[in-house]
């Protein structure tokens, strides 16, 4: 069977006011691989993904999911959301809501599972991802990194075919980020598809199939992470790869 | 990542930046150093040092000293004002129109009676009036263009509700329409300024839940729309539970509002604890039933205002703890 891409962004552009934050941006991922996203702050990382989940609206171009475009203005947006998971920096959880809520409030409400199914899953994913017990708590209750954890859980439980993670380390203290990264790890080797923005160079390294490097909205470089960290083709990714070197990141 | 090494931690436990400790002693104010020191409970053979036990007696006496300064001054003030007061020109006769126990005596059955009048439309207008703010707050932030006429109706109406004077809806209500001889509508002075009533206090509740939908910040949407959301879902179960929460001590503050509020209704002449002691006044000339009502209102109003203060200061503890709600 041909492998068809999960996603695929074909010449994508976007603007703010008058700031084109992403220009002719073409991306192919192939089911079960890792895309990681670098660049810069302000590069068009975060946007891309928000682009990919119809958070934001494209100015022109097209994305598909599964083959299918989903930028066409007749896609319904709440069924392409159902199909891609999203983890953001912030975490994002429901601060009313204990954790266990968070992760049951989609599948039960969006995708009619009833809830004793829907907490088993919950229940479990929370096992795997070293959460047992802390079901019961509120969100405010928990650290950075549980936090997190739990933002992951709640992407998975619906299933999706997809998961985008949005600098999900970013917000965390160093010695937190590791339990977090592994997570990310253990879902790659579980075969998830995922597309991710980071600052992780040294995880991005270890774990992406295909990096890309995007600077000023556009993909200027793209590889596997041998090509792209241990060979740049691009001045301006030599010139950013050097500077992380200087500032002990990669 | 020298940070790993330092003290390795097991992954369930919350570190203290991340959720702060409650500690006894983190809601007290300071210098109350009566109760055993915070770390009593801790089981590491700790003795406070001479120095510690020194600047709490020092604490202890500064604090005594303190309450006695507080009730000296408290008293001296008071006496000096009765003094003021009771020796002011005209005081007997202002005792006499104001606050004469014989008259007090005389109104307080007929204000009670009317009292229990304005205690149920508190209690009817002020559901009511939560329902429909709700209603009209919730209408105003739908999208699409179907709803446009609803959205446009519930701003206009909230825009004329909050800037017409209470009095003057009042007044066009309770007179105007039974001056209408519509069949089947009422002409029940109760039921009529308790419409008014709602229809002024929703569009101010309306306001206040508006506020509070706004204030949710738009991360909590992005999560709840990434999940496959709708927009009627993440409203009924992210937004709204949230902005509800948040607006509390306003919605309180509303409702102490309406509580003496409903006293307008006596214009219209039900007779509620306001008309009751008009009543007794007019028969007399004297003036004190207008108090003893006020007085009323005012004992109403208080544990009202006390219990929002202290949902208030309760809310802004767990926000304080790291809370967002």
């Amino acid at each position: 069977m041909s492998e068809q891409p999960v996603l695929r962004l074909e010449a994508v552009r976007k603007t703010f006011g008058g700031t084109v934050v992403l220009r002719d941006v073409d991306l192919e991922v192939a089911p079960h691989t890792v895309t990681a996203l670098i660049g810069a702050s302000g590069s068009g990382k975060s946007t891309l993904l928000r682009c990919a989940n119809l958070l934001e609206e494209i100015d022109d171009g097209a994305i598909f999911l599964d083959g299918e475009e989903i930028t066409d203005p007749r896609t319904d947006p709440d069924a392409v959301r159902r199909r891609i998971g999203v983890v953001f920096q912030a975490y994002n959880l429901f601060p009313h809501m204990t954790v266990l809520d968070n992760i049951t409030l989609a599948p039960r409400r969006v995708h009619g599972v009833p809830r004793a199914e829907a907490e088993e899953r919950a229940h479990e994913l929370l096992g795997r991802l070293g959460l047992g017990g802390r079901a019961g708590e509120y969100p405010d209750r928990l650290s950075g990194g549980q936090q997190q954890r739990v933002a992951i859980v709640r992407a998975l439980a619906a299933r999706p075919r997809l998961l985008l993670l949005d600098e999900i380390t970013a917000a965390l203290d160093p010695e937190l980020v590791g339990e977090v990264l592994n997570v990310v790890r253990d879902l790659k080797d579980e075969g998830m598809t995922m597309v991710l923005a980071t600052h992780e160079m040294g995880f991005a390294r270890d774990v992406a199939d295909q990096v890309c490097f995007l600077d000023g909205g556009v993909v200027l470089e793209r590889g596997t992470p041998a090509e792209v960290f241990g060979d740049p083709q691009q001045d301006r990714t030599r010139h950013f790869l050097r500077r992380l070197v200087e500032a002990g990141r990669l | 990542m020298t940070a790993k090494d330092a003290t390795p931690q097991p992954a369930g436990t919350p570190r203290p930046q991340d959720a702060p400790p409650r500690l006894p002693d983190a809601r007290k104010p300071p210098g109350n150093a009566r109760r055993p020191p915070a770390d009593a409970a801790a089981d590491d053979g700790y003795t406070p040092s001479a120095r510690r036990i020194e600047r709490e007696a020092f604490k202890r006496a500064r604090s005594r000293r303190a309450t006695a300064v507080a009730a000296v001054s408290t008293l001296v003030t008071g006496v000096v004002l009765f003094l003021v007061v009771v020796n002011s020109p005209g005081w007997a006769r202002t005792r006499e129109t104001f606050f004469s126990p014989h008259y007090a005596r005389e109104a307080l059955p007929e204000i009670l009676d009317g009292l229990w009048l304005n205690v149920r439309l508190l209690l009817v207008c002020g559901a009511a009036v939560l329902v429909l703010g709700m209603l009209i707050a919730v209408a105003r932030t739908l999208r699409g263009p179907v709803f446009f006429p609803l959205r446009a109706l519930a701003t206009a109406y909230t825009d004329f509700f909050r800037g017409l004077p209470l009095i003057i809806c009042l007044l066009m209500v309770v007179f105007g329409i039974p001056a209408l001889r519509l069949q089947g509508v009422t002409t029940d002075p109760v039921l009529l300024g308790g419409t008014a009533l709602v229809l002024t206090y929703s569009a101010y509740v309306a306001e206040v839940f508006r506020a509070g939908i706004e204030s949710v910040h738009p991360s909590q949407r992005a999560a709840a729309r990434s999940l496959g959301l709708g927009n009627g879902q993440t409203l009924r179960f992210v937004v709204l539970p949230q902005a509800v929460r948040r607006v509390v001590p306003p919605l309180l503050n509303d409702l102490v509002s309406l509580q003496k509020d409903t006293g307008l209704v006596s214009i219209a002449g039900a007779v509620d604890a306001v008309y009751a002691a008009q009543i007794t006044a007019s028969k007399s000339f004297n003036y004190t039933p207008y108090v003893v009502a006020g007085l009323i209102f005012v004992a109403l109003t208080v544990p009202m205002t006390r219990f929002t203060d202290s949902v208030t200061a309760r809310m802004d503890r767990r926000r304080a703890q790291g809370g967002i709600v």
